[in-house]
């Protein structure tokens, strides 16, 4: 039926890597899966992804980045989702996230990270089975 | 209050939390959706709502971003609903109109949101006319629409929209392309975007020559103009023209009047046709009606027309 809640996911690149193929694939991916992804392009910042993810109302945001700043990025982001009281949207990262990095990252609330390698199928998988649930 | 009255509420004052929420709420008709429209609904018709239409890759999200600009520049807030296809396959949409406006999400006087077509027919969803009526009231100045990329018969945005640009860019098509019904004759305003380029002119020329062929649309004449999008030329003139239109339709009152009476049947016929169908259909499948028929039409004994014709007859005689 038409009307059926379609999840709306965020595919967006913090920072200044300028690297998307990765995260295009997973935004046809997801599409092809039956989400409405919204894609923003390069360089965004962590206010322009909290402001996006808050206007699109999304489920689920999806973080790829490769530039190694995830340490210094994703907590802002993180931090700013939070002021924008969207503590109940699923957020997952991707791209070159050190295996050493990964609790850490965790523990900002970021629920799973998808290193190098890993299948879109996968990702399709977690997403459908961890979706938030939402009011 | 209710949960419903607190997000109509959060809408009526602005708060973007809301707005988003609400927007959801329709989108998905979710139970409230009724009731939230019904307490909005009196607090819109001040925005002046914008379509943009044409055909992809003539640069609609581009111009839009620099539109929003010039507004802003004016002191006026934006809201923006950018649309694009559903896959008729998967059921999913690629949404990357804001991609060209990016930076404008964190300017507090601009909303954008996209939104999928959903299957529904001629380039926008069936819930982009509430959606825009949320950001009318949630207190925005000017709300622009952006279709998915249109061909020729994109034209549901005249339900949603007072005023309509139609953009092209050169090199889409000759004198004959101009000409072909549909998206051309909705046009308030028609805009040749990547006007640097050789054959801009020419296009521009093709279209005005297409207009002096058509009869004009109740007392305005649809300007062409010229602009670049990448760099913003022409935008001033545009929103000039923009701004000429909206007067124009707040100066004519019984024309005015009339295009609102207009849009309020189409939207009352929209929404009992819903609700019947949902309902006759609904009852039918209960009642096991239509399993029955559907064994008939497999062995060529009814045609669907003529099932059709007997359920539908049956129910209303039955109402």
């Amino acid at each position: 039926m038409e009307d059926a809640r379609k999840i709306r996911v965020l595919i967006a690149k913090p920072g200044l890597d300028s690297h998307d193929r990765g995260a295009k694939v997973v935004a046809r991916a997801l599409r092809d899966a039956g989400m409405e992804v919204i894609y923003t392009g390069l360089r965004q910042t962590p206010e322009q992804i909290a402001e996006t993810a808050l206007q699109e109302d999304v489920d689920v945001i999806g973080l790829s980045i490769l530039s190694g700043a995830h340490r210094t990025l994703f907590p802002r982001i993180m931090e700013r989702l939070k002021e924008q009281g969207l503590t109940d949207v699923m957020v997952f990262a991707g791209g070159i996230i050190p295996e050493e990095d990964v609790s850490e990252m965790k523990k900002l609330g970021i629920k799973e990270i998808f290193g190098p390698g890993t299948t879109t199928e996968e990702i399709i998988r977690y997403v459908m089975d961890n979706l938030p649930k939402r009011d | 209050m209710t949960k419903t009255e607190e997000i109509a509420k959060g809408v009526l004052s602005g708060d973007r939390r809301s707005i988003a929420k609400a927007i959801t709420i329709i989108e998905n008709s979710m139970p409230e959706a009724p009731k939230l429209i019904a307490q909005i609904f009196p607090h819109t018709g001040k925005a002046h709502i914008i379509g943009l239409t044409g055909a992809g890759g003539a640069g609609k999200s581009t111009l839009i971003e620099k539109i929003v600009r010039e507004y802003r520049r004016k002191g006026k807030t934006v809201g923006v609903i950018a649309v694009d296809p559903t896959s008729p396959f998967t059921g999913g949409a690629f949404l990357g109109d804001r991609i060209r406006m990016q930076e404008l999400s964190t300017d507090e006087g601009v909303y954008i949101r996209s939104m999928a077509t959903r299957n529904y027919a001629g380039g926008i969803s069936r819930a982009t006319n509430d959606a825009a009526k949320i950001l009318d009231a949630s207190g925005k100045d000017v709300v622009i629409v952006e279709t998915a990329g249109a061909g020729q018969s994109e034209v549901e945005i005249v339900k949603v929209a007072q005023t309509i640009v139609v953009m092209h860019a050169p090199g889409l098509g000759d004198e004959i392309q101009a000409i072909k019904a549909g998206i051309m004759e909705i046009a308030d305003v028609f805009v040749v975007n990547k006007a640097d380029r050789e054959n801009a002119n020419k296009t521009a020329i093709d279209i005005q020559t297409m207009l002096q062929m058509c009869n004009k649309k109740a007392g305005w004449k649809p300007p062409v103009l010229k602009t670049v999008a990448l760099t913003g030329e022409g935008v001033p003139e545009l929103i000039e023209k923009l701004e000429e239109h909206r007067c124009f339709l707040e100066a004519d009152t019984e024309f005015r009047e009339s295009l609102l009476k207009t849009k309020a049947e189409d939207e009352l016929l929209e929404a009992i046709k819903e609700r019947i169908s949902r309902a006759l259909i609904d009852q039918l499948q209960r009642q096991g009606k239509l399993d029955e028929l559907l064994h008939e039409i497999v062995e060529k004994k009814i045609d669907p027309a003529s099932a059709a014709e007997k359920l539908v007859k049956k129910a209303i005689d039955h109402a």
